[in-house]
């Protein structure tokens, strides 16, 4: 079957957001928010892949040589990076409500607070 | 909205985007296909550019003005974490005492402090040529500097680290990319366009702008990594509440401890007030 890699990053996707739904602690969240993210990762890679390719890095390659997609590449590289600092702000975010309202269940943060 | 409902309208959200994502699936290409037109066009303009990492052109050449955006969203992000971090009137700082470390811990910290460093520099300055960049680098780097925690103690990582001058780096980077940006404006071609001489092909002075970018991006990955590590390490080690649990002293609510079956208990056992 070749298809098969696109589902899974679809399944990630999903185990991502049930996480997301079904978590009781806002660091699991931002974990499975991360994970959930993941998910595109692997849709891009594997939209980007060819076959009997090599890495799009003619360094010393030659430059004729087969190579798998750089663009869907470039798109994954960048958005590890970027989605690791909001990975830290959301966290960043997480301390300071638990500092400020003493819980870190997105459940028992109902009131509103000055 | 209770737990079961949330579940309930997530399993028919789940159910509806599996049909479709499914479906989707069967219409794109197949796995690992031939034909990938918008590859075959950045390679080909990554070789008329004499860069040799095809995703570094496409990063830094190609789509140079995507990168910006990125960058500024990491800008943003670390910024705002710092925000949040900040020491508040009602907290105060201890002085960490120092720990013991293990002998083989400090001699392996030490021995790959200056090595993993060196990598992190040489991921930086060959992302032109090999597979690496300043993303890359920049976070290689930054950890680095970290191994001296854990050769040492907290005091001797803040000696190494004067985070003013990390955050002025940070934001020099930003400033570097918007300014290489103009100044192709400035030598008469489209913004963050390609304009300096292009160099041979595979060696270091390849790349033309490529490699100016991608120096500003390593600096300011490693610069922002190094300021939220220290930001969230403050917190960890060093910021303390006036009397530490107060803020958690409130019951967090009695639904909390029930069906808690999910695997996050793990760590909402130091949450209660002692």
């Amino acid at each position: 079957m070749t298809v098969l890699p696109y589902p899974v990053a679809g399944w990630i996707f999903l185990i991502g957001v049930y996480g997301l739904v079904t978590s009781r602690n806002l660091i699991h969240a931002v974990g499975c928010l991360a994970v959930t993210q993941s998910s595109t990762y692997v849709l891009l890679l594997a939209v980007g892949y060819r076959r009997h390719a090599t890495a799009p890095v003619y360094a010393d390659a030659p430059t004729g040589s087969r190579v798998v997609d750089p663009v869907v590449q470039a798109l994954a590289l960048t958005d590890i990076v970027v989605g690791a600092t909001v990975t830290a702000l959301l966290l960043a975010l997480v301390v300071q409500l638990r500092k400020r309202h003493g819980t870190v269940d997105p459940d028992a943060l109902s009131e509103l607070k000055g | 909205m209770s737990a079961r409902g949330r579940l309930g309208l997530f399993l028919v959200g789940a159910a509806a985007f599996a049909a479709l994502f499914t479906a989707a699936c069967f219409g794109l290409p197949s796995f690992g296909a031939e034909h990938h037109p918008y590859g075959e066009r950045a390679v080909r303009a990554a070789l008329g550019h004499h860069t040799a990492n095809a995703i570094a052109s496409v990063n830094f050449d190609l789509r140079a003005f995507d990168t910006l955006g990125e960058e500024s969203i990491l800008f943003a992000a670390v910024l705002g974490a710092v925000v949040l971090l900040r020491q508040t009137a009602d907290e105060r700082r201890t002085p960490p005492a120092p720990a013991a470390v293990h002998p083989p811990v400090r001699r392996f910290a030490l021995l790959t402090l200056p090595v993993a460093l060196l990598i992190g520099l040489y991921v930086i300055a060959h992302g032109q040529i090999s597979p690496g960049g300043g993303f890359q680098g920049g976070v290689v780097a930054a950890t680095a500097l970290h191994l001296l925690y854990l050769a040492a103690d907290y005091r001797a990582l803040e000696r190494i680290r004067p985070l003013a001058l990390y955050e002025i780096g940070e934001a020099a980077g930003e400033f570097a990319y918007v300014v290489t940006g103009f100044a192709a404006v400035l030598a008469g071609s489209a913004f963050l366009a390609n304009v300096l001489p292009l160099g041979t092909f595979a060696t270091l002075s390849s790349g033309g702008t490529v490699i100016v970018l991608n120096a500003a991006v390593g600096v300011e990955v490693a610069s922002g990594v190094v300021v939220l590590l220290a930001r969230f390490l403050d917190q960890a080690v060093e910021i303390v509440l006036p009397d530490d649990g107060a803020g958690g002293g409130r019951d967090p609510g009695d639904d909390n401890s029930d069906d808690n079956s999910d695997g996050t208990d793990d760590g909402t056992d130091e949450e209660e007030p002692t």
